[in-house]
Order: C-alpha cells, then sequence, then structure tokens
C-alpha cells in the first residue's frame, strides 16, 4: 500500500529572493528578510471580509508528491467551486512586499554638506525547508462519510465529516494516510465543534497531464463567523517549534490574535553596517531572541499597512488582480493612481509571525479584526559614517560622536539578536568596550 | 462591617475599609505594569484624556443632580478600567467612552440603582460603532498571575461584602470552560489557558461585582452570575466573537431589576459594605 504522510496544516512554501530597485525617501531599502530563512515555515492568507474567507494554503513540499497528503480542519462544507488553485508567484509577491526590511542612509561630510547616494540591493541566501515526518498509529472504528470528492488542478480533494467522535482517524490510517500519535483526541475535538475535514493528496495523473515541476497553493472559501487557524494537528508530533506566517487581507484595519499576545518586533532600530551582509542571519536570530523573550508565546505582527503604498517597499504593492486572486473580493476592479502604481482600495494587509508548539500554543489560534489602521513595519537601519579626511572643528566632533553611536549600535544588535558584544565589536572593527566609551567626562571637560 | 456615625465625614476606619482604594491602587499598578513591561498600545495622552473626562463628568453630574459630595474614587476605577481595555487610534472616541461610561450611570437608571456597569456601558458602545476595540490576548502570564494575586488579596484585605458575585461568576464560568474541555477531550491546559486573561479578572472583579449594578440579595447575584456566565459563554463559543463575559453583562443588565423584584435585598452604600441582608440603608452615587 503506498504510503502518505499526512502534513496537517504543516505547509511549506519557497519563496525566491527578489531582486528589483526600490527606493524611498526616508532611507534607502537594501534587503528584506525571506520567509525561506526558516525551516519547516507555512504560510497563509486569509482574506476576510463579514465572515467571508479565502484562504491561500501556499505549499513547498520537497519529497516524492505520493506522499504529500494535507489534513486541514474546516468550519463548513466545501462545493467543488469554493475550491481553487492560486499562483505561487502571487504570494511571493506578497511576502515580499511584507517582508522585514533593511535601509540605508549615510553621513554627510560634517566639513563640507553634500550628498553621497548609493543605492544597491541585497539578496538573501535561502535555506531549504525540510517538511515534518509524521508517525504512523492504527486506530479505532469507523463512522466516516465523505461529505463531496473533487479533483481540483492537480489534487484529489476530499471532504469528510464524521458524526461520531471515533472512526475518522481508522478511515484516514486505512486510507493510507499517516496519522500521528495523539491527533485521535485532536480530531475528535474538531468534529464535536462541528468541523468537517479538508483532505488534500495529490492525483497523480493530473499532475502529469499538467506537467507541474511543484505544488500549486490551495484555496478555500468559506462563509463563517469562526476566525481562525486550525494548528493543533500541527503540533502533535513537530519536533520543535512550527513557523507560521499569516498574512491578512482585511477591509477594516489590522489583525491580531484574541488568545494569545500579538506583539511588534521591535524596529526602526540603528545596528551595524555590517549587518548588511548577514541580514538573513540577522533577522533569524531577532526573531528567536524574541520568541524567547515573551516565553514563547508571543505572536509577532510583522508588519500592517494600508496596501495603498509602502515606504520604504520591499516589493510593489499587489495589483486589484493579485489581491483578488488572493480573495480580496469586496474591491472595486481597475482602480489606478499616478506613475502607473497599481491601487488597491480598503485593503488593509496585516503579516504576523509565529512560532508554535503544543507546550505554549495548547489552543488553536483566534483572531479578530480591528479597527486600527496605523502603519507598523519591521524596519532596520544602517548608518554609514563618512569617512573622510578633512579636518574641521565639525569633523573632530563627528568623530567622537561616531564611536559613541558604533558603540550604540553595537550594544543594539546585541540586545535585539543575543549576540554576542565582544563578536559583534570585533565585526565592527572596533576596540573592546571600555576604549570605546570614549574619554571620561572629566577629561572630555579639561580636554587631556 | 465598617462604622460609620452617620454624619456627612464617615470615620477613618470606615474610609480605609472602602474596598475602592485598593481596587484603584491595584488598577493603578496593573496599568502601569502594562504600559512598561507589555508595551500597552496607551499614550500619556489617552489616560491623562480618560481620567479627566471621567472626573469632570462625575463633578458635573454632582452639581447637576445636587448630590451632597464630589466623589471622585468610581470614576477613577471606571476610567482606570477603561485605559487598560480599550484600544483606539482617535483620542475623541477616549473622551466619548470615559464621558459615556460615567454619564451612563447618572442618566440610565432604575429604582435609584444604575443599571449598566460604567466601564461595561463605554465599551460596548464603542465596540458596537467600530470606534475602537479591546485587545483582549494583550496579557501575558506574569501579569495575570500578578492580578490575580492582588484581586483576591483585595476581596481577603477590604472583606469585600459582595464578593459573592465574582466567586459566582468565577466558578460558573471556569468550571464550565473545564466541562467543555472535558466533554471535547481537549486537555485541561486549553481552558487554563482560556482564563488567563487580564479583561476576565478586571471584569470578574471589578465590572460584575459592582456593587450598585448588582442585585441587592444574595440569591439574586448568585442567579445573576449565571445568567451571564451562560450569555458569555454563548458570544464566545455560539458567536464565535471575544470579549464574551463584556457581552455577556450588558445584556443581562437590565434583568436585574426584575431580580430585585423577585428576589429583595437592601440597597448597597459604599461606605457601609452589606451583604444586602438585614436593614435596608439609603445610598447616594
Amino acid at each position: 500500500m503506498k504510503r502518505i504522510s499526512a502534513t496537517a496544516f504543516t505547509l511549506l512554501i519557497g519563496l525566491l529572493a527578489w531582486n528589483g530597485d526600490a527606493s524611498a525617501f526616508c532611507g534607502f531599502y537594501v534587503a528584506k528578510a525571506d520567509t525561506k530563512l526558516f525551516n519547516k515555515a507555512s504560510e497563509v492568507t486569509i482574506a476576510r471580509h463579514d465572515n467571508k474567507t479565502v484562504i491561500t494554503m501556499a505549499n513547498d513540499f520537497k519529497g516524492d508528491v505520493k506522499e504529500f497528503a494535507m489534513v486541514v480542519p474546516v468550519p463548513t462544507i466545501l462545493e467543488k467551486d469554493q475550491i481553487h488553485i492560486g499562483e505561487a508567484a502571487v504570494l511571493k509577491h506578497l511576502a515580499d512586499y511584507s517582508a522585514p526590511r533593511l535601509v540605508e542612509y549615510f553621513d554627510e561630510n560634517p566639513c563640507r554638506r553634500y550628498e553621497l547616494f548609493q543605492d544597491k540591493m541585497g539578496a538573501l541566501k535561502n535555506t531549504a525547508p525540510a517538511s515534518a515526518e509524521l508517525k504512523r498509529e492504527r486506530d479505532r472504528a469507523l463512522g466516516v462519510t465523505i461529505k463531496a470528492q473533487y479533483t481540483v488542478g492537480e489534487y484529489d480533494i476530499l471532504i469528510l465529516s464524521a458524526k461520531e467522535s471515533t472512526g475518522l482517524e481508522t478511515w484516514l490510517s486505512e486510507n493510507g494516510y499517516k496519522i500521528p500519535n495523539g491527533a485521535s483526541a485532536i480530531l475528535q475535538s474538531y468534529l464535536k465543534q462541528h468541523m468537517n475535514f479538508f483532505v488534500a493528496k495529490i492525483n497523480l495523473g493530473e499532475q502529469a497531464k499538467l506537467g507541474l515541476s511543484h505544488l500549486r497553493p490551495l484555496q478555500i472559501a468559506f462563509e463563517s463567523p469562526k476566525f481562525m487557524l486550525p494548528i493543533r494537528l500541527g503540533t502533535v508530533n513537530a519536533d520543535g517549534g512550527q513557523e507560521l506566517f499569516i498574512y491578512f487581507l482585511t477591509k477594516q484595519g489590522r489583525v491580531e490574535t484574541t488568545n494569545y499576545r500579538t506583539i511588534r518586533l521591535p524596529e526602526a532600530q540603528e545596528i551595524p553596517v555590517y549587518v548588511k551582509d548577514r541580514f538573513g542571519d540577522f533577522y533569524k536570530d531577532l526573531f528567536t531572541q524574541q520568541v524567547r523573550r515573551e516565553d514563547e508565546r508571543g505572536v509577532f505582527l510583522e508588519y500592517a499597512w494600508d496596501m495603498n503604498w509602502c515606504d520604504p517597499c520591499a516589493a510593489n504593492p499587489l495589483s486589484t488582480e493579485e489581491l483578488r486572486s488572493l480573495g480580496v473580493f469586496w474591491q472595486e476592479t481597475n482602480g489606478r493612481i499616478g506613475k502607473g502604481m497599481p491601487m488597491a482600495q480598503n485593503v488593509f494587509l496585516t503579516r504576523l509571525h509565529v512560532r508554535y508548539d503544543a507546550a505554549h500554543f495548547p489552543e488553536d489560534l483566534i483572531f479578530q479584526e480591528t479597527t486600527d489602521r496605523s502603519n507598523f513595519q519591521a524596519r532596520y537601519i544602517l548608518r554609514h559614517p563618512w569617512n573622510g579626511t578633512d579636518d574641521c572643528p565639525a569633523a573632530t566632533a563627528y568623530r567622537q560622536q561616531l564611536r559613541e553611536r558604533q558603540e550604540k549600535e553595537a550594544q543594539a544588535l546585541a540586545n535585539l539578536t543575543g549576540w554576542q558584544i565582544s563578536e559583534i565589536r570585533k565585526s565592527m572593527g572596533l576596540a573592546s568596550g571600555p576604549l570605546i566609551e570614549g574619554k571620561k567626562w572629566y577629561e572630555r571637560l579639561w580636554n587631556n | 462591617m465598617g462604622q460609620h456615625d452617620g454624619k456627612t465625614h464617615p470615620d477613618l476606619l470606615s474610609i480605609w475599609r472602602d474596598p475602592r482604594l485598593y481596587q484603584i491602587v491595584s488598577l493603578s499598578a496593573l496599568l502601569l505594569y502594562g504600559l512598561l513591561w507589555l508595551h500597552f498600545e496607551v499614550s500619556p495622552w489617552q489616560i491623562t484624556i480618560t481620567l479627566g473626562t471621567a472626573l469632570l463628568t462625575q463633578y458635573a453630574g454632582t452639581r447637576f443632580f445636587s448630590l451632597p459630595a464630589f466623589d471622585p474614587k468610581t470614576p477613577l476605577i471606571s476610567a482606570l478600567s477603561l485605559c487598560l481595555l480599550l484600544r483606539t487610534d482617535q483620542l475623541p472616541v477616549v473622551a466619548l467612552a470615559s464621558f459615556l461610561a460615567i454619564a451612563g450611570k447618572f442618566v440610565i437608571r432604575w429604582n435609584d440603582k444604575h443599571v449598566f456597569n460604567p466601564t461595561n456601558l463605554a465599551l460596548a458602545v464603542v465596540l458596537t460603532s467600530g470606534l475602537g476595540w479591546m485587545s483582549p490576548g494583550q496579557w501575558g502570564q506574569v501579569a495575570w498571575f500578578g492580578f490575580l494575586i492582588a484581586c483576591l488579596g483585595g476581596l481577603v484585605v477590604t472583606r469585600a461584602a459582595r464578593a459573592d458575585v465574582t466567586v459566582a461568576f468565577l466558578v460558573f464560568y471556569v468550571g464550565l470552560l473545564i466541562v467543555r474541555a472535558l466533554w471535547l477531550g481537549d486537555p485541561l491546559t486549553i481552558p487554563l489557558h482560556q482564563i488567563e486573561s487580564g479583561a476576565l479578572l478586571i471584569f470578574a472583579f471589578f465590572m460584575i461585582s459592582d456593587p450598585k449594578t448588582t442585585p441587592d440579595s444574595r440569591t439574586g447575584r448568585i442567579v445573576y452570575a449565571l445568567l451571564v456566565t451562560m450569555a458569555a459563554l454563548y458570544v464566545q463559543f455560539g458567536l464565535f466573537r471575544p470579549n464574551g463575559p463584556l457581552w455577556g453583562l450588558i445584556a443581562c443588565a437590565p434583568f436585574v431589576p426584575l431580580i430585585d423584584y423577585v428576589l429583595p435585598g437592601s440597597r448597597y452604600d459604599w461606605s457601609k459594605p452589606s451583604t444586602g441582608r438585614g436593614c435596608v440603608a439609603h445610598s447616594h452615587t
């Protein structure tokens, strides 16, 4: 019998680095952090207004497609027309647009005011994500109803429901889905809460016909007052924390979790210039450090912005068509503003990032849409020092301040990422701590 | 129970017995912790406007309705609760909420008691009109646990006469969450996680317990706590909306006069805390 692993909502997506040019008036955008930096990262887009919900589940399953299967609890029974295949490129665009970003400024010559501009893009190295292997388990009695069965694109879709609390697990096992230990109780809990199960496998024939090498995102549209994301199945057999990026497209404003703390990532801090080449590591370690600071219980806000614009732009805002493909149904089409920039009306994007496991996230994520339309982005600042040799009183003062500033940058970096301060100073080419502090106040007083 | 000489100036002991002082201290401490450690999105302006508007409205109400004395304690509790719970981008909304809370107390009355808890009314109006929101997930474990201890301590220290409604609500609410988890086969970490909300504590210890809006008799209050619990759980698990207890309380508050009619008891006076049994005392807002 063929063996299929059920990656219950452990969805994976790969994103390529984007390398167009972009600049903005408050600093130059130089790099963004790719979602692909994180292993076992899932990406989900939720477009929602008035209980009408479209969920796009990205997929970067790297193994043999025969092994691919997905089990997702859904609040309603889905008709064939409610299931759709999305475009991975649009999701990637959305991820790029909302990614944490690095901007840089250049100090002017304090003696002679002239402006120095440089606009460089840095792309990040990607790390390959790995899927979680789920274990197999035996079963109890049956009682499962296949509510519907469709083939959509390269996927075979089943909508399962079970009136009885048992049986689903057995059914899944007997039909070649590997269900991890401990999933049974969770399946039972979902069934009692009147949830159905959306089960997807690859139809190899269809896939061959389509000639696709990758799995395209699956989209489902439904109407339900439940504004939540089921994560419990994903925690059953996971080794360590799982990474999840959730993008919300809403009409009113920012989305937050109601049953976990939603915290803004620290932002707008000045960090040493050398981070430019290590932005991926910086963002990964910064995130880990923040997770630790919140006792591994936090959900982090990485981006909250009106879809009309961005500043600085890590990627251009999504076009009306792209947003529509992600489920934005409430928007007027063909709105455009100057410079040929596509304009999206009434779409607010929230990007949340969470690292979860069963111990710290016992309950599914529940959300609410707030009326908050204030903008937020995880933005970090590089300030290039002026390296000129001119000499004037202003330059002397500048050099003195520069040393203090660089020490502050080193400390900010250590604080954000948990990196060793001595290593940071070494990488910055700074002497060790006390020397950097400069002269004592009384030495400065008499200029010794 | 607290001593009271019947004159306009209560003696020192009864001032210190007034549970509201303790409530003001613990709410202020929680707000300070929230601002400094949890980074609550509350600006100093929001706090100033909330407190200022509440006090001004109380003062105006005192003058307009010719009450014997201006008492800042109750409006301070309402205002501090609003600072902890209400989030909005617009400062006029802050002022509006604070005004509604206190003005509602003077205007919406039945049989010499105000119908709605001030904070509850203001939050319900602002949330319904989409002018603001609450962040029920904003509390960390540390804040929650610390605040729980402070609230429980408050009951003991002040010997709050009407802790029965708080205790009854918590027993019903937590009990039913546990029953639900057992029925679903969920681990008990889920109901424990669900009650880990500072908003729930503010609700149980400061809103539903408001002696001016709860039924006068003990039996009435326990019936009331059960009603509010059922309504709260329906909002949470039937309508899938956050802030269940808040909506539960606003929906059940109009039933208090009916409960008082069926199960009568004595009216509450802040300076003479009583359980509602024995002789009837007269009160002022």
